[in-house]
């Protein structure tokens, strides 16, 4: 008779389900980073004069940084001038019109991945912005949100094409010497997402983007920006999967985002990078800037997150809560299964009066991973009558697992109420018998307890990303209980 | 349908069972009674495959097939059902939504098309009704924040809505008010049929004046020392377990 133990240890041994790699020519900047290689990126890109002074003085600040070491994380010491900070499709140098110009390999790519980029969007509602390593290489759906004078497209086309906001907003939320990883992608930032809401509107349909990393030995260094005006309302979507590989890949991405009075802000993100093999070996890299500035009256910003990939994470969405009555969300799930390191949570940083945040953060820890939650709370003087509400709960999968919670609070308005619950739990040999002897078998029922756990944040995704957040949950837990 | 021969079963290396003997035809209730420590539990752990309770000797068959080279989960494929003395809470599952998976699963593994939502939900209701369950019970979380009496009636639903071909009952009486008690009974009840059997394991007499057994067995330290009628039940209610011991052969 098979144990449980057995069934698992037999599901450990399937291999990452999306580790396959395609082969396209690169236009790849030699090793390096250097203020001609900055140079180079932001001539490749034909950017104006004030962005190249930008990077630049992102770069100076960052020459003078230390890479923080006080996340609960260990990795190999990282060599910034062994990687290229710059990769693009051939296909860039004449950009595709259509979906039909698009390289087909790329095309298959994306269709291994299940990525909707053809009819299926249409009907999903779903417009995609697909960044293939560094260059997005298609969008749609843009005439219909231009109809809306919303604005969406690849960061360099905004460059391009907005540059007044582009200018306006770049760097305010995340100053471009903000953090050593901030200011590594203020230097050589790639290519990303851009995003622009005017006045009053309601975006029609969930914005997507699929990210995917695929050069070999090079760092992917998005850079986000979205900027919801007075009123308005979007909903943002990201995913990514990456090709299985050996080396580590460095990934430093920075999000910024920006609500206007009355506007609401709701960024979603399922991460599935390659977390390394059974041994620690390979994988992603991820040291990712996120914030949001609820800059006005009334202003809304929601994370959600489902972190299941990359080997190291290092990642906190925050949110600034400027604007008096604004409201900061942050739901999470984080998984950590073998060797995978996740050090992630979130910043509630109060200043306006009766603001609020709520915090609910699931980590969920398998075969060795180490999962730590760090959380930090801050009421400023003027933020009268702020609240928080955070709850923070871990679910430890296996006995070589750990969990870890760093919660800070700094309350200086004792106006203030705050509401701190965490919670432990292993998943038991007893809830796994129960579902047995109910008929289900060893590995839906990790899967359901799992699922179980994780429902107050997968509620609060999208329908369509709750699915498929759910399948890779399953996916990245595949053989952990042992 | 189910025959146990000679059973001898250790936890971690203590000897719990000793040789128990038990035979249950379609359509029997049989009882086992027993005081704490008995062996009683370990029995219904056994029986349902919980993987720390080591077989060291003896045979189980549930119609004709050895138990013992069946998964937990193939034993519930092939109709054991296992009503937990301490139900377990599974947060944020849905009731309804895990006992269709249940179903599902079993109906699968028996070459079954399986339930859709419409229908499974008809079944549901009409089941909860029938074992006298409230239907706001089927949409809260598996078992978090039942009281006890929720718990087990919960359990006589699952039973109800899964159909075993035998169910073992592990002292489902237990916790229970008189009130509770009655409901639980009269869910079993109405679930008796010719091609079911039961197994009651109860620590007291009080749930069989409910569930009244066609047969009764007496288990002491690891082995069954007396087996008889319904009216075994009483006799051990007046004299209690050591009076019954001294009265028996014993071994």
């Amino acid at each position: 008779m098979p144990t449980a133990a057995d069934t698992i240890g037999a599901l450990a041994e399937r291999d990452y389900e999306y580790g396959f790699v395609t082969d396209v020519e690169q236009d790849t900047a030699p090793p390096g980073l250097s203020e001609e290689i900055i140079a180079f990126i932001s001539a490749k890109k034909n950017e104006p004069q004030w962005l190249l002074d930008w990077r630049l003085q992102a770069y100076r600040g960052w020459l003078k940084m230390v890479e923080p070491t006080w996340a609960n994380v260990r990795y190999e010491p990282i060599d910034y001038q062994s990687i290229c900070y710059y990769a693009a499709p051939k296909s860039d140098d004449d950009r595709p019109k259509s979906l039909d110009e698009i390289d087909p390999e790329i095309l298959a790519t994306y269709e291994k991945l299940g990525i909707p980029l053809r009819e299926q969007e249409m009907l999903a509602g779903v417009a995609v912005d697909a960044v293939f390593d560094s260059v997005s290489v298609a969008t749609t759906f843009r005439e219909k949100l231009a109809e809306l004078g919303v604005i969406f497209c690849s960061f360099s086309e905004a460059v391009q094409d907005h540059p007044e906001l582009v200018r306006k907003y770049l760097g305010t939320v995340v100053p471009r010497r903000d953090n050593f990883f901030a200011a590594l992608n203020s230097a050589v930032f790639s290519d990303g997402s851009f995003v622009y809401i005017p006045k009053g509107v309601r975006c029609p349909m969930e914005l997507s983007t699929y990210f995917r990393i695929n050069a070999m030995n090079t760092g992917q260094f998005e850079r986000t920006l979205i900027i919801a005006e007075e009123g308005s309302y979007v909903s943002y979507l990201e995913g990514c999967t990456a090709p299985m590989r050996d080396e580590n890949q460095l990934h430093a991405a920075v999000v910024e985002l920006i609500a206007h009075e009355d506007a609401q802000i709701k960024y979603s993100t399922v991460q599935n990078w390659y977390p390394g093999d059974k041994e620690g070996v390979g994988g992603i890299y991820n040291f990712v800037t996120k914030r949001g500035l609820c800059e006005g009256r009334r202003s809304k910003i929601s994370w959600t997150q489902v972190e299941t990939g990359s080997a190291v994470t290092w990642k906190y969405p925050s949110c600034i809560l400027r604007g008096d009555d604004s409201v900061g969300e942050f739901y999470s799930v984080a998984v950590s299964n073998n060797r995978q390191q996740a050090d992630t949570g979130t910043k509630m940083i109060h200043v306006g009066k009766r603001t609020s945040s709520t915090i609910i953060s699931k980590g969920i820890s398998a075969g060795e991973g180490q999962n730590t939650y760090r959380g930090s709370v801050r009421i400023l003087r003027s933020a009268e009558d702020a609240r928080n509400f955070s709850q923070c709960d871990s679910m430890l999968i296996g006995d070589r697992c750990g969990a870890h919670t760093f919660p800070y609070i700094d309350v200086a308005n004792p106006s203030a109420q705050m509401e701190h619950e965490a919670s432990t739990s292993k998943i038991g040999e007893d809830q796994i018998f129960y579902c047995n002897q109910r008929g289900i078998d060893t590995e839906d029922a990790v899967s359901m307890i799992v699922n179980g756990f994780c429902k107050e944040v997968f509620r609060e995704l999208p329908m369509e990303f709750a699915v498929e957040a759910q399948k890779l949950l399953e996916v990245s837990l595949e053989g952990s209980v042992g | 349908m189910l025959r146990v021969s000679d059973l001898h079963a250790k936890v971690e290396e203590q000897k719990i069972l000793k040789g128990v003997d038990l035979e249950v035809n379609a359509g029997e209730v049989h009882a086992v009674m027993g005081p704490n420590g008995s062996g009683k539990s370990t029995l219904a752990q056994v029986l349902a495959g919980r993987e720390d309770y080591d077989v060291t000797a003896g045979s189980l068959e549930l119609d004709g097939d050895d138990l013992q080279e069946m998964a937990p989960e193939e034993r519930a494929h092939a109709g054991l059902f296992l009503a937990f003395q301490y139900p377990v809470e599974i947060p944020g599952v849905g009731n309804s939504y895990f006992l269709k998976a249940a179903l599902n699963a079993i109906r699968k593994a028996r070459g079954e098309d399986e339930l859709d939502a419409m229908d499974f939900l008809q079944l549901l209701r009409k089941r909860a009704e029938l074992v006298d369950v409230d239907e706001a019970l089927l949409r809260r979380p598996v078992n978090e924040g039942f009281s006890g009496g929720e718990k087990k009636r919960n359990e006589i639903l699952q039973m109800a809505v899964l159909e075993p071909r035998l169910a073992v009952l592990d002292e489902t009486d237990s916790g229970l008010d008189i009130d509770a008690l009655k409901t639980v009974a009269a869910g079993v009840n109405a679930l008796r049929s010719e091609d079911r059997a039961f197994v009651v394991i109860t620590h007291y007499q009080r749930l069989l004046n409910y569930i009244v057994p066609d047969h009764v067995h007496v288990l002491l330290d690891g082995r069954i020392v007396r087996s008889g009628g319904s009216e075994l039940a009483l006799e051990l209610e007046e004299k209690g377990y050591t009076g019954l011991t001294n009265g028996s052969s014993g071994d």
